[in-house]
């Protein structure tokens, strides 16, 4: 082949062809220089990606796969569900609701890149309930530098509540200064006499709490002990937490530490009064925990019996509840099989706020528009939360309070109303607004935010 | 039969026996290409730069991003592909140096501070520092003793985060606020294709243009002598030693040259991400670079380049096709690993030389006196014994 020209001519001719061609693709390309400002058409409404006449999508990131999986990973087959169901009856103004989870194995390197391509790609919407502080904090310059709703972040970190730097972000949960303070208020008036140790995760959850629990147990603290995330041995910190002869020891931790600190403290012989904040307390989570770290010597949640805890929306122990009976019955119609779980009913009161947010927008939303809305009906929405949102054109911190309960079983048993306060020296006090009732099908009807 | 690549009149006489005997399309190919080695590597680069910026503005902006985020693994993966391929130390302490370069990225990088080449040259010497005192720890181990030493630094590094968290962020990690693009970055690109520069495209061209520099001097490292050394320190300590080469001050050179490269990567991941923070460096980083270097082809830059495509392009591609074929979204979740765990399985079994090595085998004088490649052991060996 190709035996017609002299190899000279053949490499000149191909040179040039390239030389030709690329001038070609960037005479092609090329703009040569900017044209006046001000020729850009702009329809000046608002940004409106992700919707389309009959269509709304939204993103999440959860650990599906890795170490954090196990319970995070059934929250989006929650919100998935329900979902289902709001699209089922029609959607939301006449919008199907799409759903989309993307997997970054609670790893920031990870999440950065799925949230790429969630705006990116899908260009979803809105981003919501996004699970974990370092990973969502990767993404925080990204989405409000695109100007993506960011709802309800799954951490109680005080991270998202910064309208003026992050003003597309909301919190969700209660943040873990004022869960804190509420716990902290509940033993200082029930147990004055004891010698309070605290058990922190070593990172901002511990520092928030901390301040929080100071500020009623100031006196009363006489150890706090931290712990490094991935360090399972925790042996140092429960013997010290007995050797200052702590009585109540209050933990802000995860479950798995949960379950860790009370092995230890079998082994110590160590039984003081225990106080586990909610995200620490799932008490089937720790019971399965527990059986697989003791090897089966601990073979339920038993151990955590009477451990003192909070709550701030209905759960799977509580099967009267109307919300629990609510959700029982989506899940069973739209679920992917397997039990309702808290953190599957965690996702659906995500899933509602977000409807109702939704709805709140209007019948013609934008991302603008949604964001307003958040702002402007937030602190009035009315779901199966204890305690209302904080969210307001200057707050974005999500629910302001919580009910105390003692574990009893795997259920729980409430010791008080439901209390809120918030960051700083705000007071606790007692939540006084009748608890709202679910909608007859299950969907909110929230009027459009004028 | 494989003759130096950076002899021209062996090369030359290499090419004329394949233009006789097969194909040759490679053997004619060089013919044009400069005879100085330098300028060859420095015309691969110019090459690779126009492509660079004809497939940024080309592919949509989630393309963009995923290309910044294989740029940082490109990078990284060639340094550590000098390191294991020419110079035989394993190392799975890579993802801890790049810990090195995010952080120190991290720290340097505010937005009125000092500008983002600047940190990003800081960030490869400091981490190139410490190289050198991990290079030095490692010089007098072997095999799976100096495997476990690198995975011990991998695993204590990120507790140093926690451990400092008023200086480094403890858990929740540092956020850095990536760079907007300059106005004439923005206006050079609009005049050549009409673009508008995202924020995404911008941090694209930072870590590419700082993985064909990597990659130029990398392999203008390799074809020199330092590189010669490098291979005869892996092949064979005791002849290289009898040459005169001092063994642990060459180990010590090349883990340094390695650890700068990873700082590198480390400071582009930093900008990319926005974040370091301890969970994006565990253990799961160094194997993956090491995954990259070992699919593509151990020893080669080029193999290096297409290993860090892998790992980049491949899970979501896997992710969509479970969810197209319809299953839920943990479950096409969890296919990605699954998947990837399988082709690394089979090219251990199948092609234990990587991409690289299915290459040459297809095509006879495939990346023969390419510039932009270390030459892998088998060529090596090859030319001992012929």
């Amino acid at each position: 082949m190709g035996k017609i020209w002299p190899r000279r001519i053949r490499r000149r001719q191909a040179l040039g062809a390239l030389v030709a061609s690329a001038a070609l693709v960037l005479a092609g390309c090329g703009a040569g220089g900017r044209p006046a400002e001000g020729t850009s058409g702009g329809s000046g409404g608002g940004t409106t990606t992700g919707l389309t006449a009959d269509t709304v999508k939204v993103g999440a990131h959860f650990p599906l796969t890795g170490v954090a999986a196990p319970g995070y990973s059934e929250i989006p087959t929650g919100t998935k569900a329900y979902f289902d169901w709001v699209n089922a009856k029609g959607g939301v103004n006449g919008r199907k609701i799409e759903y989309v989870v993307r997997d970054d194995a609670y790893n920031p390197t990870q999440t950065s890149q799925v949230v790429n391509q969630l705006v990116l790609q899908d260009q979803v919407f809105a981003v919501m309930g996004g699970l974990g502080t370092p990973t969502h904090s990767a993404v925080l310059d990204f989405l409000n530098g695109e100007g993506v709703p960011d709802l309800l972040v799954s951490s109680g970190s005080r991270l998202w509540d910064q309208p003026e730097k992050y003003p597309q972000t909301f919190g969700f949960q209660p943040d873990y200064e004022i869960e804190a303070k509420i716990l902290a208020q509940y033993v200082a008036q029930n147990f004055p006499q004891a010698k309070v140790g605290l058990f922190l995760q070593g990172d901002d959850v511990g520092v928030d709490a901390e301040a929080g629990a100071r500020r009623y147990l100031e006196k009363q603290i006489v150890a706090v002990q931290r712990y490094t995330p991935g360090n399972t041995d925790i042996a140092p910190q429960v013997s010290a937490l007995q050797a200052a002869g702590a009585d109540l020891v209050i933990g802000f931790n995860v479950p798995s530490y949960t379950a860790l600190s009370q092995l230890q403290g079998l082994r110590l012989n160590y039984k003081p009064q225990w106080v586990y904040s909610n995200i620490g307390s799932d008490a089937s989570l720790v019971g399965s925990l527990l059986a697989r770290f003791s090897q089966g010597s601990v073979t339920d949640a038993g151990l955590l019996d009477g451990a003192i805890t909070d709550s701030y929306f209905a759960t799977v122990d509580m099967p009267d509840d109307p919300w629990t009976k609510q959700f029982d019955a989506i899940w069973k119609a739209n679920g992917i099989g397997g039990e309702l779980t808290n953190y599957r009913i965690f996702g659906m009161t995500q899933a509602y706020t977000f409807v109702q947010a939704l709805q709140a927008a209007g019948p013609n939303p934008t991302r603008e528009g949604l964001v307003a809305a958040v702002e402007k009906t937030g602190t009035s929405l009315q779901g199966p939360w204890a305690a209302p949102y904080r969210f307001s054109a200057d707050r974005h911190a999500g629910l302001s309070g919580v009910r105390v309960t003692k574990i009893v079983g795997t259920g729980q048993q409430p010791l008080t109303g439901v209390m809120v306060t918030d960051n700083g020296d705000v007071p606790v006090t007692p939540y006084t607004a009748p608890e709202a009732i679910p909608p007859a099908d299950g969907i909110p009807q929230q009027p459009a935010a004028g | 039969m494989a003759a130096p690549a950076n002899s021209p009149t062996r090369s030359d006489a290499a090419e004329t026996v394949e233009d006789a005997t097969g194909p040759g399309r490679f053997g004619r190919l060089r013919r044009w290409l400069p005879k100085s080695v330098l300028g060859r590597h420095a015309l691969l680069a110019l090459v690779g730069l126009v492509v660079l910026v004809l497939v940024l503005e080309a592919t949509p902006p989630f393309a963009n991003s995923q290309f910044a985020t294989m740029s940082y693994y490109a990078i990284a993966a060639a340094g550590l592909t000098v390191l294991t391929g020419l110079n035989g130390q394993i190392s799975l302490g890579h993802g801890a140096l790049m810990a090195v370069g995010a952080y120190t990225t991290g720290l340097l990088l505010t937005p009125d501070g000092l500008p983002l080449v600047v940190v990003m040259v800081i960030a490869a010497v400091v981490t190139a520092l410490v190289g050198v005192v991990v290079g030095a720890a490692a010089s007098r181990l072997h095999g799976p003793y100096l495997a476990g030493a690198t995975l011990a630094f991998a695993i204590a590094v990120p507790g140093l985060a926690i451990y400092f968290h008023d200086f480094l962020g403890g858990e929740q990690g540092m956020q850095i606020t990536a760079p907007r693009p300059p106005a004439w970055f923005s206006d050079a690109v609009y005049f050549l294709s009409a673009n508008e520069t995202s924020g995404v495209k911008f941090l694209a061209y930072v870590g590419w243009v700082t993985a064909l520099l990597v990659l130029l001097l990398l392999a203008n490292l390799c074809s020199s002598r330092v590189g010669r050394v490098w291979r005869a320190v892996r092949d064979d300590e005791v002849a290289a030693e009898l040459a005169g080469i001092k063994l642990g001050r060459v180990r010590v050179l090349a883990f340094t040259v390695s650890a700068a490269c990873a700082g590198l990567a480390g400071a582009v991941l930093g900008v990319v991400v926005r974040l370091a923070a301890p969970s994006g460096f565990t253990i799961v980083l160094s194997i993956g670079l090491l995954t990259a270097v070992v699919v593509g082809g151990l020893g080669s830059l080029t193999g290096a380049l297409l290993g860090s495509a892998l790992l980049v392009f491949l899970p979501p591609a896997i992710t969509d096709v479970g969810t197209s074929i319809g299953l839920d979204d943990v479950q096409a979740a969890q296919l990605a690993p699954l998947v990837y765990g399988a082709v690394l399985v089979l090219v251990m079994l199948l092609a234990p030389s990587g991409a690289v090595g299915i290459a040459k085998r297809l095509v006879p004088g495939f990346g023969r006196g390419r510039g932009l490649r270390g030459r892998s052991s088998r060529d090596h060996h090859s030319t001992r014994r012929s």
